[in-house]
Order: structure tokens, then C-alpha cells, then sequence
């Protein structure tokens, strides 16, 4: 029967292009392999050869935007990232595996598991490993409530609301906070990260240090609140854009991409928008935890200062600071020039992260210089 | 005189025409090249595949009784999962429920759906339509399983909300229909409902097939005898093909089962303090979602260990599935001639 071999061939058409369209990838930087940088660079600012970075998956969007725009200015420096992860790319770190790591959290100087990640990684590198705040990323606790556009969340309003304790929108607690805005009385429905996740990590910091009352729980990469868990930021968006009353936490630019309300947050100085500004003066008021060119931060989940938005995430590059091989410490510090300049800085805003503040910014490019 | 009788003949002691040996034959179809090549590939293949899966399930036991030694509770009753740090307490039983759930709520939907589609496509249909309704059917098979969960999540999910909250108000005081406070596409009702799709072409195909075969005889003596259409289907169809319908539907079961991505997609997970519910509308995790979504955090033997040794249980269901199932089409298999 012609009409059914037609049909058939038509299907088998059908079914193989859109099977052969699956095969694209759209991660097409290169995976890691062993590192060869050669000689002459173009000129004191380029190189000419690959590096290999490990670690933080928060920092992948930024890392890759940096890396696009090195090769662009410098044909033939690549920079290839791996996110697996920051504990991932700290071990490669110290294991001497990778060029330099990126983490969200700087190497811990007490002992974990037998060993502590300051002296280790100093051992790798026969000097002293600097953390350099490079890419900051802001959580937003966005929210999809009808009719309600402006929305004000303290601390303990919020521990409240992701721990189950806060039933309705139209909570007395809520509207406390938010004089003027009619809320309804839908039920708040809280979406929180089903795999384990630095962001929940941090957002767990906060919560924990700026109202130790209301949420009581350590700190962890696992959910230890209320709601649905779904996989991902992507996951957790997709869930709050189609449920009306939906609330979670996650990074800035996945609640910019889906249109998501975000809630502003009073720390006690005020309400805070979360805007590159506002991270970045949180950025400022943190305590400098390292000495000289070890930047390492002490984020203030509790500061009071007006204007600065507390939740965020800070990641570190992790690098040694005299690298026994030249051409890869030229390469290092190049790369790191790049991505620590204000204009790349700048043009991370785009892609949901905030600048580093001129500061932190200064500091970060001195230590940068300091490379050897 | 009494003849003694031995049973042997004069032909079976002396030599044959061309000398051979008595009892030889001729040897026409014995030992040939090609029988013995095909017999030696067809064992060749047997011995592999089953290789392959007791391979598969060595692979699994080595790597997860060293995390199932460290367990500090009860693997198949508790609720909890925190299978790495210096305690692991690691249990199987909401995932087993969710598993459990989906997959019977995927075959209740499918099976009676899909023996009905194919008696359709053989005994109803026109035979023009027969050949485009099964190409029809047979493409929902090649939908990819994250398109499914896609669809679901922000298409179908929808449509099934206004069903829960029908179900949930009339059936509400049955512990199974109330209402959890899942949006209704993220329920295992719903991921039940996806998986149904899912396994609808299987259970089809080979329902079909089976129904094709059924000898014209018994039909036609059935027509004979005074039956209505229906009463043949009844008594000369359905009988014939039920062990066909059975083997169907579990690898259908088997599919629902394991399915991975759709799950992950569409289920909402529960948080670590929730209760324990009996409801349909509560959210969860199955086996195969639960071990995709922590595989990219796969940093110790011990974690690693404590997901396979779920993995392994769902192994063990899958094979005990089909093990019964294999038992109840033996027994049935008096029907097939």
C-alpha cells in the first residue's frame, strides 16, 4: 500500500531528524585535558596555550562569559572550565590536577576529614594559595503572587515562610512588613532545590545567621525546610512561574529569565532592591578574613547597612601565588587580569551576576599583580 | 515351541550396503557446517545476554553492600536519605511507594486502554484505517520520555488540575484521594497518568500482534455457534491472547518502572520532615528519579554505594515482576496452540 510505506518513511523522516537534532551540544568549550602552554605570547596581556580551571557550578555562566571574551581579544588563549563542583575542584586543586579552582567558599583553615585545604594546597604549590573573590552571585527569593508586585521580606518573615510557619500571603506577619499592598489569601507555596546545591547552602547561611529564632536548622547543601523540591534553578522557576502563591530561592538571573517578581529584603536598614549596587555594597561591608594578598571574605549575613542586599554567594579563584612554572603563571595571571577588570565585570551584570565594587575590584587586581 | 522375542532384527547386527556401521543412517542432516555455526551463535547470544544481566547484577551488589554495611537504620523500611557524612541513614520506603504507586497507576490506565485499542485496530476497524492507526500508535513510542515531561509539566498539567480537585472532593475520605497540597502536575497521580502514555505502544504492539494471530477457526466456529461480535471477542480472542496480553504488560511495566526522565521533570520531591501520606496526590520521588537526581553528586564510595543499592532494589522488583508474570503465562499457556 503506497499511502502506508509513504507513512512510514515520512515517521522514520520525522523521528530521525528530530532524534539527530538531540546529538548538538551546547557546551562546545573543550573538556579538560592536559594542558600545553607554549611559548611567546602576543604581548604582555595574552597568551597562547590552554588553561584548565575546576569547581563551582555558580560560577559557570560567568567563567565561560570571561573565557568567550579573552579568546576574543587573545586568538588562541583558551580557558576551559569544569564545573563539577567546588569540592570537586578543590581536590583536583590540591591534587595538582588543574591550573586553578574555582570555589564558593575560600580553602577552610581547620581540619575536615583529616586534612585542611589551606596547607595542603600551599604544599601543591610550594607557596601560599590566594582566593580571589571573582564573580558574585546574588539570590533572589523570588515570588509569583497575583496582584502583588512590590513585596518587602525580612529575615524572620522569610525563615518563616520556608519553614512552613507562614501559611497564607495574607499572613498579619507579612503584611506587617508591606503597609499598602492588598495580598490575597492564597496559600504560599514553597519550591526549594531537590539536589544538593550550593545554593541552598547559602541561602540556609543566611537564613540561619541573620534570624537564628526562626530557622534553627545548620546550614547545608540538602533542604532541611517545607515545600516541593524540584531539580535545579531551572526546575524551581518553571515551578514558581506556573503556581500562583509560589515562593523559592535562586539565582538572579534564573528569576530575570522567567519574569519573576523579587522580593526586596529588609535587614534592618531599610528595604533593600536587589540590584548590581546593592550586592555590591554588601560585597564592601565584608570583612576582609585573609591577610595581604589572600582575600579571603567574611560575607555579613546580618548587615544593617542601608542599601546593601545580603544574600548572595561570593566564588573565589583559588591559585597559587608563585607558580613553579612561568609560562603557566603568566597565563594564570593574564587570564585573571581579564576576568578581574572592571569592564568584564561590568558585562557579567547582563548574565545575572553583580560586579565586584571598585574596592573589592582594586584589591582583587592587585593580588592579581602579585601573581608570580 | 514359544518364539523368544528380543526386539532386535538381523538389520540392526549385520554391517550396511557400503560397510558402514549398523545403526549409522545416512547422516543426511546431522553435522553439517551450517547447523553447527548457527546452533554455536544462537547459544553464543543466550549465554551473553544472560552474562550480561548477571554481570549487571554483580556490578550492583559489589558496589553497594559496602555502603549497605555502614547503614545505621533499617535500608527497606526507613524514611530517611542521608547516605553520606559519618552517620548514613539510608531507606528505601518512600521511594518504593512511589514507584509502586506510579507504576500500577500507569497500568491500570494502560492496559485496559491498550488491549482496547488493538481489539479495535484487528477486529473493528475498516482495513484501510489498520495500518495508519498502528504507524499512529507506534509513533507515541518514539516521543522522547523528556519531551513527555516537558509536555506534561506545562501543556497537560493543567487539564489534570480540575480532575484532582473532582476527585479529591467526592473521594476525598479514602486516605488514597485527598488532597496533599501538590500542584496537580507535580503529584504521582499525574506522573501515573504520563507513564500511561508512555506505555501504551508497548502494551498495543504486542497486544496486536497476539490478536492477529488467533486461528480464523476459533472465530469463525465462535460466529457460527450464534455469538455477537463482542461474544466472539470475549470468548475466542481475548482468552487466546491473554498470555500475549500478560507478557505485554509487563515489559510495559518494566518501562514504566524505570523510567527516568519524564519522573525527574514532572514529580515534585518531598522535604525531609514530611509526613507519611497514603494520598496519590502527594509528590516523591521514584527509584530511577532519585538516582538521576543525585548523579551528578556522586564524590564517595559511600554515596555511590547507597544510591546502586537503591538501584539494586529496583532491579530485584523488576526481575521479581517478571518473574511472576513468566509464571502466570506458563500456566496459561494451554490456549495456544
Amino acid at each position: 500500500m503506497k499511502i502506508q510505506r509513504l507513512g512510514q518513511v515520512a515517521a522514520l523522516a520525522l523521528v530521525g531528524s528530530i532524534a539527530f537534532a538531540g546529538c548538538g551540544s551546547d557546551n562546545n568549550t573543550g573538556s579538560a585535558s592536559s594542558s600545553s602552554a607554549t611559548g611567546s605570547a602576543a604581548s604582555a596581556d595574552c597568551f597562547e596555550g590552554t588553561l584548565n580551571a575546576e569547581g563551582s557550578s555558580a560560577q559557570k555562566n560567568a567563567f565561560e562569559e570571561a573565557a568567550s571574551s579573552f579568546l576574543a581579544a587573545c586568538p588562541g588563549g583558551t580557558v576551559n572550565y569544569n564545573p563539577t563542583g567546588s569540592g570537586a575542584g578543590i581536590k583536583q586543586f590540591i591534587a595538582g590536577q588543574v591550573d586553578f579552582a574555582g570555589s564558593d567558599s575560600a580553602l577552610k583553615t581547620e581540619e575536615k576529614d583529616g586534612v585542611i585545604e589551606a596547607d595542603a594546597a600551599a604544599k601543591t604549590c610550594g607557596s601560599p594559595a590566594w582566593n580571589l573573590p571573582m564573580v558574585t552571585g546574588p539570590i533572589a527569593i523570588a515570588y509569583n503572587v497575583e496582584g502583588v508586585d512590590k513585596l518587602i521580606l525580612t529575615p524572620a518573615v522569610a525563615a518563616d515562610i520556608f519553614n512552613g510557619k507562614i501559611a497564607t500571603w495574607n499572613d498579619p506577619a507579612i503584611a506587617a512588613i508591606n503597609p499598602g499592598v492588598t495580598l490575597p489569601s492564597t496559600a504560599v507555596k514553597v519550591f526549594f532545590r531537590s539536589d544538593e546545591s550550593g545554593t541552598t547552602e547559602n541561602f540556609t547561611k543566611y537564613l540561619n545567621t541573620a534570624a537564628p529564632d526562626n530557622w534553627t536548622a545548620d546550614p547545608a547543601k540538602v533542604w532541611s525546610g517545607k515545600g516541593e523540591g524540584k531539580e535545579k534553578s531551572a526546575g524551581v522557576a518553571e515551578g514558581v512561574k506556573s503556581t500562583d502563591g509560589g515562593v523559592t530561592y535562586v539565582e538572579w538571573s534564573y528569576a530575570k529569565d522567567n519574569d519573576l517578581s523579587i522580593a526586596q529584603v529588609d535587614n534592618g536598614g531599610g528595604a533593600t532592591e536587589l540590584t548590581a549596587e546593592s550586592v555590591g555594597k554588601a560585597v564592601e561591608a565584608a570583612k576582609a578574613d585573609g591577610e595581604g594578598n589572600d582575600l579571603r571574605l567574611k560575607l555579613d549575613y546580618t548587615t544593617k547597612e542601608a542599601g546593601a542586599y545580603p544574600i548572595l554567594l561570593v566564588t573565589y579563584e583559588i591559585v597559587c601565588s608563585k607558580n613553579s612554572d612561568a609560562t603557566k603563571a603568566a597565563s594564570i595571571k593574564a587570564f585573571l587580569k581579564h576576568f578581574s577588570s572592571a569592564e568584564v565585570q561590568k558585562s557579567l551584570e547582563e548574565i545575572g551576576y553583580a560586579p565586584l565594587p571598585t574596592s573589592v575590584q582594586t584589591q582583587v587586581a592587585t593580588a592579581v599583580n602579585a601573581l608570580s | 515351541m514359544t518364539p523368544t522375542i528380543t526386539g532386535r532384527s538381523t538389520v540392526d547386527e549385520l554391517p550396511g550396503p557400503d560397510g558402514r556401521s549398523p545403526l549409522s543412517g545416512d547422516r543426511a542432516s546431522t553435522g553439517r557446517l551450517g547447523d553447527r555455526v548457527f546452533g554455536g551463535l544462537a547459544k553464543g547470544a543466550g549465554i551473553l545476554v544472560v552474562g550480561i544481566v548477571a554481570l549487571v547484577g554483580t556490578f550492583l551488589v559489589i558496589q553497594a553492600v559496602p555502603a549497605l554495611l555502614n547503614n545505621n537504620v533499617n535500608f527497606l523500611t526507613s524514611r530517611e536519605w542521608v547516605p553520606s557524612g559519618t552517620e548514613p541513614r539510608f531507606g528505601i520506603l518512600d521511594m518504593f511507594w512511589a514507584t509502586t504507586v506510579t507504576s500500577i497507576i500507569a497500568m491500570v490506565i494502560a492496559v485496559p486502554l491498550g488491549v482496547a485499542v488493538a481489539l479495535f485496530i484487528t477486529q473493528y476497524a475498516p482495513g484501510w484505517l489498520r495500518g495508519p492507526a498502528a504507524a499512529t500508535i507506534d509513533l507515541l513510542a518514539a516521543v522522547p520520555s523528556i519531551v513527555y515531561g516537558f509536555w506534561g509539566l506545562t501543556i497537560a498539567g493543567q487539564f489534570f488540575t480540575p480532575v484532582q480537585h473532582a476527585l479529591s472532593k467526592v473521594f476525598g475520605w479514602i486516605p488514597v484521594f485527598d488532597d496533599a497540597g501538590f500542584s496537580a502536575k507535580s503529584t504521582l497521580a499525574f506522573a501515573g497518568v504520563i507513564l500511561a502514555i508512555m506505555v501504551l505502544p508497548i502494551i498495543t504492539a504486542i497486544s496486536r500482534e497476539v490478536f492477529q494471530q488467533v486461528p480464523t477457526a476459533h472465530k469463525e466456529g465462535a460466529l457460527a455457534l450464534g455469538a455477537t461480535h463482542w461474544e466472539m471477542i470475549r470468548t475466542a480472542v481475548l482468552p487466546f491472547g491473554k498470555p500475549g496480553i500478560i507478557s505485554a504488560s509487563m515489559l510495559g511495566l518494566g518501562r514504566a518502572l524505570g523510567e527516568t526522565l519524564a519522573v525527574v521533570i514532572l514529580l515534585s520531591g518531598l522535604n525531609s520532615t514530611a509526613g507519611w501520606s497514603w494520598s496519590v496526590f502527594n509528590g516523591g520521588s521514584t527509584f530511577a528519579s532519585k538516582i538521576a537526581g543525585g548523579a551528578s553528586e556522586f564524590d564517595t564510595p559511600q554515596k555511590t554505594g547507597a544510591y546502586i543499592a537503591a538501584g539494586l532494589v529496583l532491579f530485584v522488583l523488576t526481575f521479581a515482576v517478571n518473574a511472576v508474570a513468566r509464571i502466570v503465562i506458563e500456566r496459561r499457556k494451554a490456549f495456544s496452540e
